[in-house]
């Protein structure tokens, strides 16, 4: 199964070796920076930076690929919709920049564990303790976020595959109903399973 | 350790009937069996030994520790092995969820990551420290979740059908690695054959205890009472 999550590709590259949090800030400032584009060459420049960082952290074409696709949904759409009604030159700036921005994130989680973006989060979240969060729940819930997703996944296949094998079509309302059920047993035994392993407040 | 149960009942919240009645039992061995049919009270006997059930009446004890006050640190010293992998694994990749159960111990990021490696190594799954652990295979799956709960170093080992959802070879895998414990361990299972060598086996029935012996006995009563 491919899912859109967990695709730390472990590696040794340089970007590999940086520290999350500087990948991080990189990945917010060049988002920040995204606003001052105004010229087609400058998303060209933009794009062939991140490719060249794609390059140095050797993740072959056909990954960058995979983890592009998806995005042709919308990017299509935006595309048409931009050159009709902003011309061509203001497209190539839109499209190009959310091609940028896209590709150069998803080059972050390629190259970084989960586990130490999480710890940045974590960190940052270190000044809300004065108004009682706890950054390490923090840390918790995105864990468990993150690991509910392909798990919701496979809960969804299940209950389609179930309804298609009594020969039902499939309803929204026939897959909603398991589907909640499902996730809400998940939810139970996940909390009895972080009770047993010494996570029980 | 010594696990005691004295006159312990059970009753959920909103059922209407128990599902444990005056349950009487004091266990040391090593070694020791559970079975019986489903929702017979198995599985909320083995819940009560970490404390993940308190019992509405009567009292269990691990090494002297009372459940019903002092879960968390019971919890501390006995692993518990539920029946599906999935449930229990909290974490993305593999290493993470092995690492995980080590957090709030007090140890530095070195001492972790030796004790992951170490326990990953000592299970087959070594090369797979950094894969998504939703890719691993169900067998790969349990002795991650095996892992997890082994590389806290556990006095007493709690498994609730540990091998229900795995093929033959998996289950002898988690068999083989069961029987090389050092630990205590009380086994919840369907898997009779699993028990041929354990010092002690408990059966129940429709709520209670009603059966405890040497595991030809015991598999002999069970077997009846399934007839």
């Amino acid at each position: 199964m491919n899912s859109p999550v967990g695709l730390y590709r472990p590696g040794r590259s340089l970007l590999h070796r940086q520290r999350a949090g500087v990948k991080l800030a990189t990945l917010v400032v060049a988002g920040a920076g995204s606003i001052l584009v105004r010229r087609p060459v400058e998303t060209a420049v933009a794009i062939g930076v991140v490719l060249l960082g794609y390059a140095v952290a050797q993740v072959p074409p056909r990954v960058v690929w995979a983890s592009f696709r998806p995005l042709l949904w919308v990017l299509v759409p935006l595309t048409v919709f931009q050159v009709l009604v902003a011309g061509w030159q203001r497209a190539a700036v839109i499209v190009g920049v959310i091609v940028a921005l896209v590709l150069l994130a998803n080059l972050v989680t390629l190259t970084t564990r989960t586990s130490d973006l999480i710890d940045v989060v974590v960190w940052l979240c270190r000044p809300l303790r004065r108004v009682g969060v706890e950054p390490e729940r923090v840390g918790l819930m995105l864990n468990l976020a993150i690991r509910s997703v392909p798990m919701m996944v496979e809960l969804a296949d299940q209950v389609r595959e179930a309804q298609l094998a009594r020969g039902h079509g499939v309803s929204a309302r026939a897959v909603a109903v398991p589907l909640v059920v499902g996730a809400l047993r998940r939810a139970d035994e996940l909390g009895d399973a972080l009770a047993a392993r010494g996570f029980d407040d | 350790m010594l696990i005691e149960f004295s006159g312990v009942s059970h009753e959920y919240a909103g059922r209407p009937r128990p599902v444990l009645r005056e349950v009487d039992v004091r266990l040391t061995e090593q070694r020791i069996g559970v079975i019986g049919a489903n929702g017979s009270g198995k599985s909320s006997f083995a819940r009560m030994l970490n404390g993940l059930v308190v019992p509405t009446s009567g009292t269990v004890t691990v090494d002297g520790l009372d459940t019903a006050g002092e879960g968390r640190a019971i919890r501390k010293r006995v692993g518990f092995c539920f029946t599906d992998p999935d449930s229990q694994i909290v974490m993305p990749t593999v290493a993470e969820d092995v690492a995980f159960s080590l957090r709030r111990r007090g140890l530095s990021k070195a001492e972790i990551a030796e004790r992951v490696a170490a326990v990953l190594a000592a299970h087959g799954l070594a090369g797979h420290a950094d894969h998504p652990a939703h890719l691993l295979s169900g067998g790969q799956k349990q002795l991650l979740a095996l892992s997890s709960i082994l590389v806290t170093e556990p006095d007493l080992l709690v498994m609730d059908e540990p091998t229900t959802l795995l093929d033959l070879r998996n289950t002898k895998r988690i068999a083989e690695l069961v029987a090389g414990l050092p630990q205590q361990v009380v086994l919840v299972t369907h898997h009779l054959d699993l028990l041929a060598d354990f010092d002690r086996v408990l059966v129940f029935d429709d709520t209670r205890l009603v059966f405890d012996g040497a595991p030809a006995a015991s598999v002999g009563h069970y077997r009846e009472l399934m007839a």
